[in-house]
């Protein structure tokens, strides 16, 4: 194994981390970076014009798992406290939209309030949550994914959940002189909200907040010492979290338009986890390529065989993790160091050594 | 007042199956230190194996005995193809695996034998044990085989030198490695031990609620509970646990009102994480203490 | 020689430790490397253990033992007494000691030597169905010394065994580890902050400074040297 020499990483600026700290750390330099987003940001736009509804709706679900995705990085990603049961802030959201809708709340003030709600039931399950660590906390969590059916399906509260029949609501329609169908609206509402959404996390994730709940996953001991108050922000970071997972569910329950008590079981947290190790545990921009992953590989898997479904995604997913340890943004930052050290030496061959 | 001692009874007896189950999760857990979330799975799949044994005609025992066997092979097989590879992923990776696997055997039970409920016999017939109406033979057979194994566990942890060797592996691997001990082998053993307890579970509760490839999923869930509730560093805690959460879920079906299948679930999950408010570490769990 | 150690480079992470480190310990030998905090003597000897990355040649009986995994090493007869001891907290002390002897089959030979070692730490002899742990650092340490033992090895490595010792205690322990060294011709290559110590009980001694050896020469001779006495020895 070689060491870089000095003189080669003066020539280059700063050394790359080995771990990205923050959502920002980029494999590209700056401005390939801008040009990446701005083009991603251009073919999201676009998309809805040149494609057919059901691709519509596909994408809109993709942006609403991957914002669900999200809300459960923030916790476990980057506060690291482990969570099982994100299927019920999902599921809280998505029944708070539906009852106000049921009320005729519009369905844009529906989000600030689900995403309220999930915030207070969050952030009061991240109270006792304090106390348990790791696998305890786990079951905890699985505690609360397991209840949430049974709530909903509880007798004494049918008629404002609608019980096993659920609640079944309407499209949205575009706003008076907006020339786009009802889908096309909903993509880019849900776009709009998701955009606000990652670049809220993004400037959270990289302020000191960002890297004192960050501190708290890594050092937990350490950062009491250097008093960050750790119930408070693991608190905090609960309710944000329940926040996240909740607006997007509250924007699926729209683009579905329905909910139902056998919508949001133990398997919709398990779906988000994959999702969340899929696309780069700690990686915002990772989270989208979960949601990706969440959506499309089980239908995928589907139609490779009926039968055997689960079998192909059990394997494809085993097959990622084999390739891609860390997720697609692990992978993404190991091509991005060997890109960087491979214009090192590129570099010191054709400028030769400098003193 | 018969009528409660007789679902305590019957609390047990499901509860030795917990009980059996958590047990395989803490040798697991002790030997790789996550949980291993496709154990009911893989108790499911050598379930299935050894009813299709019984269909071939092979005696009972027989078929038990290869089970166990081959249960314990496919066990350190899939440690040394899928997971020791991914040994040294995030946990969260290594998780997901975890769950790659479960699909995999659901998927494939469903596929090779199909989801029709199949009856399996039970070696010790399902009469009243000794004329009694509050426990059947076969229910005090599980609960005889669980505390058997629970005894050969323990005899085999702390009489034995290759026990002696997993202890050291599981508590302190590089001071382990340190003193010659394969630590990779001790975990794949571990494996092993967790699958072939795993069938033996299978196995004891599939005359009972029938063999089909969703099986062993609340079996599992109740055994991951009761593990947790006894404290996951003891093996006999984790019995104690499953026997506990067994009785728990028995008489709160029994005597909650409104409580039907699946909200026993919840209940006992919301007591279990009742006594962890008290106990972060399960009842019998030791709290680690780490100096910085 | 017994090892032969040359051009041993080691890495944590991106960062390199260890810069050509070249030294060679023959049969029955004692070596000792000083230096500083953080002057790689620890990661010397978790590079001759396999226990970080290295590159560069380690040679047990003239056959590579660079980069071959832990265990494998110490069954070939290189007994580690790691930083922090290592100890088997909350195992008993005879279990413990029979830990030590997991590489070997001779069962009456294992039950002989953990009699004797309980004939060199009597303490360990009144505490051996006690859970290591609740051990002071002293017994500690000497249960980690008879646990190294019992593999019978043919090299020693120790790191930094006076550390937390009161000096008594560490006077009978470099006592018995100079029996052993004569009665039972094991090598050793000590790892000490107490260079005094360590240079009255070796034959060799290398100083480390920052991953690199500054200098290397018989014990008696570096225990002379102005530059190492004003450093190392506080006078």
């Amino acid at each position: 194994m070689t060491v870089p020499e000095p003189e080669t990483i003066a020539l280059e600026g700063r050394p790359r981390p080995a771990v990205a700290t923050s959502a920002g750390a980029s494999i590209l330099r700056p401005g390939a970076r801008q040009l990446a987003i701005g083009a991603t940001l251009i073919v999201a736009l676009a998309a809805p014009l040149v494609t057919q509804n059901f691709i519509t709706f596909q994408l809109t679900l993709v942006m609403v798992y991957g914002l669900a995705i999200l809300g459960l990085n923030l916790l476990t990603g980057f506060n690291g406290q482990f969570s099982l049961g994100h299927s019920a802030f999902y599921g809280i959201g998505a029944y708070t939209t539906a009852i106000l809708m049921n009320y005729n709340v519009d369905y844009y003030w529906t989000l600030p309030c689900a995403g309220a709600v999930c915030f207070v039931v969050g952030f009061l399950f991240g109270l006792p949550a304090l106390r348990l660590q790791g696998i305890y906390l786990a079951l905890a969590t699985f505690a609360l994914a397991v209840a949430l059916p049974q709530i909903l399906k509880f007798q004494p509260l049918e008629p404002l959940t609608g019980g096993v029949q659920g609640i079944a609501l309407m499209k949205p329609d575009p706003p008076p002189g907006v020339p786009l169908n009802p889908d096309q609206w909903l993509y880019y509402f849900t776009l709009l909200v998701l955009l606000v959404m990652f670049a809220g996390a993004t400037s959270l994730v990289n302020s000191r907040t960002g890297r004192a709940i960050m501190a708290i996953r890594d050092h937990p001991t350490a950062a009491a010492a250097m008093g960050i108050n750790l119930p408070l922000y693991k608190t905090l970071t609960f309710g944000v979290s329940a926040f996240y997972t909740g607006v997007a569910g509250a924007l699926g329950a729209i683009v579905i338009q329905f909910v139902g008590p056998d919508s949001f079981p133990f398997l919709l947290s398990v779906s988000f986890l994959v999702g969340l190790v899929v696309g780069g545990v700690g990686s915002i921009p990772g989270s989208l390529v979960g949601g990706v992953f969440v959506l499309f590989v089980p239908n995928l898997a589907e139609r490779v065989s009926t039968g055997l479904s689960g079998a192909i995604y059990g394997v494809i997913l085993l097959l990622v993790i084999f390739v891609m340890p860390s997720g697609a943004a692990g992978f993404a930052r190991l091509l991005g160091g060997r890109l960087a050290r491979a214009r090192q030496s590129f570099a010191k061959q054709t400028t030769g050594r400098i003193k | 007042m018969e009528q409660l001692l007789q679902q305590v009874l019957a609390g047990l007896a499901t509860g030795a199956i917990y009980a059996a189950m958590a047990l395989a999760v803490v040798m697991i857990y002790q030997a790789i230190d996550h949980l291993n979330f496709a154990q009911g799975e893989m108790a499911t799949f050598s379930t299935f194996f050894a009813w299709q044994m019984i269909q071939w005609g092979w005696p009972y025992w027989a078929a038990f005995a290869i089970t166990v066997a081959a249960s314990f092979l496919g066990g350190v097989a899939i440690e040394r193809i899928l997971f020791r590879p991914i040994r040294n992923a995030p946990i969260l990776s290594q998780l997901v695996a975890f769950i790659a696997l479960f699909s995999i055997l659901n998927s494939a039970d469903g596929e090779i034998w199909d989801f029709n409920i199949k009856t399996f016999p039970s070696p010790f017939g399902s009469r009243p044990l000794f004329g009694s109406s509050l426990i059947s033979t076969h229910q005090a057979g599980m609960i005889a085989v669980t505390l058997v194994m629970l005894a050969l566990l323990y005899l085999f942890f702390r009489g034995s030198r290759l026990g002696l060797a997993m202890r050291a592996a599981a508590a302190n691997p590089q001071s382990a490695r340190l003193v010659g001990i394969r630590v990779g082998w001790m975990v794949a053993l571990g494996w092993g031990m967790s699958t072939a307890i795993g069938a033996v579970a299978g196995m004891l509760i599939a005359p009972v609620v029938f063999l089909e490839p969703n099986m062993m999923l609340g079996v599992l869930l109740y055994g991951f509970a009761g593990a947790v509730l006894g404290g996951l560093s003891s093996p006999g805690g984790a019995v104690i646990g499953g026997f506990a959460v067994g009785v728990v879920e028995n008489l709160a079906g029994t005597f909650i009102p409104y409580v039907g299948h699946e909200l026993k679930l919840t209940i006992a999950l919301v007591l279990i994480v009742a006594v962890l408010m008290v106990r972060p570490a399960g009842l019998f769990g030791r709290v680690t203490v780490s100096r910085v | 020689m017994m090892l032969e150690v040359r051009g041993l480079c080691a890495f944590y992470g991106q960062s390199q430790a260890l810069h050509d480190i070249g030294f060679a310990i023959e049969e029955g030998g004692i070596v000792t490397l000083l230096g500083a905090n953080g002057a790689g003597k620890t990661t010397t000897l978790r590079a001759l253990c396999g226990m970080v990355r290295t590159s560069g040649e380690i040679a047990f009986d003239g056959k590579p033992i660079a980069g071959r995994a832990t265990e494998t090493i110490t069954r070939l007869g290189i007994a580690h007494v790691p930083e922090g001891r290592g100890t088997f907290t909350r195992m008993t002390v005879e279990e413990n000691l029979q830990l030590g002897a997991m590489a070997r089959r001779d069962r009456g030979g294992i039950a002989a030597d953990i009699e004797e070692v309980y004939g060199e730490f009597p303490r360990l002899k009144e505490r051996r169905r006690q859970q290591a742990g609740t051990l002071s650092g002293g017994e500690q340490q000497m249960l980690a010394v008879g646990r190294a033992l019992m593999l019978r090895p043919r090299l020693l490595l120790l790191d930094e065994p006076s550390f937390g010792l009161a000096p008594l205690i560490v006077a009978e322990l470099f006592g018995i580890l100079r029996r052993l060294n004569q009665r039972r011709r094991v090598a050793m290559l000590i790892v000490e902050q107490n260079a005094a110590l360590a240079l009255d009980l070796a034959e060799e001694a290398y100083l480390l400074e920052t991953g690199r050896i500054v200098m290397a020469g018989a014990a008696r001779e570096i225990a002379k040297d102005e530059a190492v006495r004003r450093s190392y020895l506080g006078y």
